[in-house]
């Protein structure tokens, strides 16, 4: 049978890929946010395994707020890159760089 | 080999191979619909785990939803992917290494810690009667009832915060004000100013009567 460590490793190595994806893909926003996605879905498997594996619902309630957060997140973060995109015609973050920060 | 451990390899391989799809592929249209398999395969995954309800609303709030407002974000721009993709090459050792050393680390504590068989028995498969949407709301709606009314607040928020980022109409254009017209009252639009005589006594009381009248009038039409 699959056992927890199982659940974790997968989770484990979604992870890995998207802290991979967002250092590789610095330039662009969009794959940015998607890595963002794959990150929180990494988090969320590993909060439903131990909800399962403990036989406890707090687990996915968790994961029911994270995905409402996630949600939100992505709306207001799309909307910042289509104002942006209106504005600077481009969405490379190296051009980002009005405010001298 | 059970049905169980097959379903979980395999989607688990989906998993991993559309994840890197999604971080390696030149277009963003290719990386989202990779992205929708991912989460596809990741439900298959949390049913596995008898998580039914938040499997499926994975696919209707993520692949439904989000992933919808995406693809038209990304389809709506005419981005060069040529130029963000530039230094692409120079950057995926430093990405390999890291995201290498990030997860020896997790699976040392994964292989290495508490999480094995011993402590994390597999627990017995859930009745047919079992129904895990009633078990999420009765939790939901009672314990953490202060959390999920701050969960609507934040996705109103999302919500007038993503109208309010794009709208593009004029801000101060001249539209009627229903509440304020419903507002304005007799005091506030007219005044009746009581004025000296100035012509003949005659004329003067004609014309007090006149505006008396007048007065009276527009009393009783408001």
């Amino acid at each position: 049978m699959i056992g927890l460590s199982d659940y974790l490793l997968l989770s484990a190595i979604l992870f890995a890929i998207s802290v991979a994806g967002i250092i590789i893909n610095r330039k662009n926003v969009i794959t940015l946010l998607m890595c963002i996605e794959l990150m929180l879905l990494a988090v969320n498997t590993n909060f439903i395994a131990f909800s399962h594996f403990l036989q406890d619902s707090a687990g996915q309630v968790f994961v029911f707020f994270i995905l409402t957060v996630a949600a939100a997140e992505a709306a207001i973060g799309l909307a910042i890159i289509v104002v942006l995109f209106r504005n600077r015609a481009t969405i490379d973050v190296d051009e980002i760089n009005q405010l001298k920060g | 080999m059970t049905f169980q451990v097959i379903v979980f390899y395999s989607f688990a391989a989906w998993v991993i191979f559309s994840a890197l799809m999604v971080v390696t592929s030149k277009n963003s249209v290719k990386a989202a619909l990779f992205l929708v398999l991912t989460f596809a395969s990741a439900s298959a995954i949390w049913l596995l785990l008898e998580a039914e309800f938040l499997a499926l609303s994975l696919i209707v709030v993520y692949v439904g939803a989000v992933m919808v407002l995406l693809l038209f974000v990304v389809m709506m721009m005419d981005i060069d992917y040529a130029a963000l993709r530039q230094g692409f090459v120079n950057k995926l050792p430093l990405a390999i290494i890291t995201s290498l050393a990030f997860f020896a680390l997790l699976y040392y504590f994964i292989t290495h810690g508490e999480f094995g068989a011993v402590n994390y028995a597999q627990p017995e498969p859930k009745g047919a009667d079992y129904s895990n949407i009633k078990e999420l709301g009765r939790v939901l709606y009672t314990d953490y009832v202060i959390a999920f009314e701050a969960a609507a607040v934040i996705l109103l928020v999302a919500i007038i915060a993503a109208i309010a980022l794009t709208f593009r109409g004029r801000k101060h254009r001249k539209a009627q004000v229903i509440s304020k017209q419903l507002q304005a009252n007799k005091r506030n639009r007219l005044k009746i100013v009581s004025m000296k005589p100035s012509k003949s006594e005659e004329f003067v009381e004609d014309n007090d009567e006149q505006q008396d009248g007048l007065n009276d009038n527009k009393g009783e039409e408001r």
